[in-house]
């Protein structure tokens, strides 16, 4: 029998006074700033932006410590309150090119314009824990080196040059760029598309994807064309002014990755690309955008999609954390009356099969929904 | 005579760089500029001030069509001085009263009399982001790998 049931209004609003208190700690801790988590955990902040597609460095930093460090809920957290915001425009798209770097490399040549520069990076790091992080030891300031003005030309670009690689990607002629806030998907989507999911996409999940096509599910050969990391200037048409205007800078990590390719009856041999762009420093989520991107890229060039991470409809619509978190934990919600159904269901199937089989019925213990 | 002014490149491009920077000035540098400037002028908000969304978009690729990476946030606002003139701040992130400054000294640097003032303002930021920008190249290039080749016997 349905019951209509109300209650848990104080339970409700006790339950979050104590996730306030809980998240606030010892009281004899200093509380930790939105500064501090800026400056100290910019990483977290930075894939709280990415993945909330939402760049903001002190919100984010905010919805880190709303969520008490709990990623994906700061990430809903941002990505709700972006729905709040009217929209001014499109920005003019950003020139990667001309990128102020602070992390560059390539593992194609050793010797490329520019040079390789390391920046702070995690790697040749031995991944033993450091007991001076104990405590708040003063830190030594970066040493210095004259720096090359000289641009630092793309990979992608050295390869152009002899014509063994293939260019920027195009969209057909009149192409307006989709938008996934916008418009709900419709699969095949066009790459720029898959772009957007993917910059806004689960780095576990991405990585997850990435990883199984090196492992051979989707073979992809590929090498990391570079990986560049720095910032990059917003810029916005002003329609009063009939110009564009910049409105600050903004740090992105982008990823060319270079994938091999034996050609087709339409293409020759060359290599073939896939492209990772990410908000905020995020080389793992770069580099598995891209190898995805190129995976998905699979009817393009005439493979055979045989993986999980060529499958776009299985990619994109799993990718995306805020909604496969919002209906993996819709379960733990009331369902009391679902379930009502299936147990009476279930009794009167159990009823059938032991009248059937001649069993003994006993004492049933009373559900306790009832 | 200002309207043909208006129209030139290198009024266009001059203004382009003194909005530029106003978007980057910090707070402390836009209260300074505007307690140098006397008399204050008359100032009348025409939109804003406002927190709204940009979408930034990128390049598939990096150098081919355009691709929406993902949203900012972007505060602006629009001024009009008593004498007529129309401001536009605009800048990222969430600083309302930022892009209402921004907006006025936009508004001021039309103004002859003026002038001076904003352009000490903007060159002062430009100064201070150079001095950060190139801080931060040279701490980068110190981390450029500088490969030696060994030498492995002569035959």
């Amino acid at each position: 029998m349905y019951v209509a049931v109300k209650g848990g209004e104080a339970a409700i609003a006790n339950a979050h006074q104590l996730l306030a208190d809980r998240r606030r700690g010892d009281r004899s801790l200093p509380a930790i700033s939105i500064d501090q988590i800026v400056a100290q955990l910019g990483l977290a902040v930075d894939r709280v932006m990415a993945e909330a597609s939402l760049y903001d460095r002190e919100l984010a930093a905010l919805a880190v410590r709303q969520a008490r460090g709990d990623m994906i809920e700061a990430i809903f957290i941002l990505r709700a309150y972006r729905t709040t915001l009217p929209r001014f425009g499109m920005s003019v798209p950003v020139d990667t090119a001309s990128m102020k770097i602070e992390r560059r490399i390539s593992a194609t040549y050793k010797d490329l314009p520019g040079g390789q520069l390391l920046g702070p990076t995690f790697d040749y790091t031995h991944r033993l824990l450091d007991p001076s992080l104990l405590t708040d030891e003063p830190v030594a300031e970066p040493l210095r080196r004259t720096a090359d003005e000289s641009s630092m030309m793309r990979v992608s670009d050295i390869l152009a040059g002899e014509g063994l690689i293939e260019g920027d990607g195009q969209m057909p002629e009149d192409h307006v760029p989709g938008d996934l806030t916008r418009e709900p998907l419709e699969f095949p989507l066009s790459r720029d598309l898959r772009l957007q999911a993917l910059a806004r996409g689960d780095e576990g999940f991405l990585l997850a994807l990435a990883y199984s096509t090196q492992r051979g599910y989707a073979r992809t050969h590929p090498f990391v064309g570079e990986v560049r990391i720095g910032e990059v200037e917003v810029e916005l048409d002003i329609p009063e002014l009939g110009f564009a205007v910049s409105l600050g800078p903004v740090q992105v990590t982008e990823c060319q990755m270079v994938n091999q390719f034996q050609g087709s009856a339409k293409n020759p041999p060359q290599f073939t690309r896939g492209y990772g762009l990410v908000f905020g420093q995020s080389e793992r989520k770069a580099m598995a955008m891209s190898l995805v991107d190129r995976a998905l890229r699979a009817e393009e060039f005439g493979e055979d999609i045989v993986a999980p991470a060529q499958d776009e409809e299985f990619v994109i619509s799993h990718s995306d954390n805020v909604q496969a978190t919002g209906f993996v934990e819709h379960l733990k919600l009331p369902h009391y009356v679902d379930f009502q159904a299936e147990l009476d269901l279930v009794r009167r199937m159990r009823a059938e099969y032991d009248a059937r089989n001649g069993v003994e019925k006993s004492d049933p213990i009373r559900d306790a929904a009832e | 005579m200002d309207a043909i002014k208006e129209n030139t490149g290198t009024a266009v491009s001059e203004r382009k760089r003194a909005m530029g920077l106003l978007a980057r000035a910090s707070t402390e540098e836009l209260q300074a500029g505007w307690l140098a400037i006397e008399p204050k002028p008359e100032v009348h908000p025409v939109r804003g001030p406002e927190t709204g969304l940009v979408m930034v978009r990128g390049r598939v690729g990096g150098g081919g069509d355009p691709f929406n990476l993902g949203e900012a946030t972007v505060s602006r606002a629009t001024v009009r001085l008593g004498s007529g003139e129309i401001g536009h701040g605009q800048l990222l992130g969430n600083d309302r009263e930022k892009a209402r400054l921004a907006a006025i000294f936009d508004a001021l640097y039309q103004r002859p009399e003026h002038r001076f003032t904003v352009d000490k303002l903007i060159d002062q930021v430009e100064g201070r982001i150079d001095a950060e920008d190139r801080k931060h190249a040279e701490q980068t290039a110190a981390t450029r790998v500088d490969f030696f080749t060994m030498v492995r016997g002569d035959n």
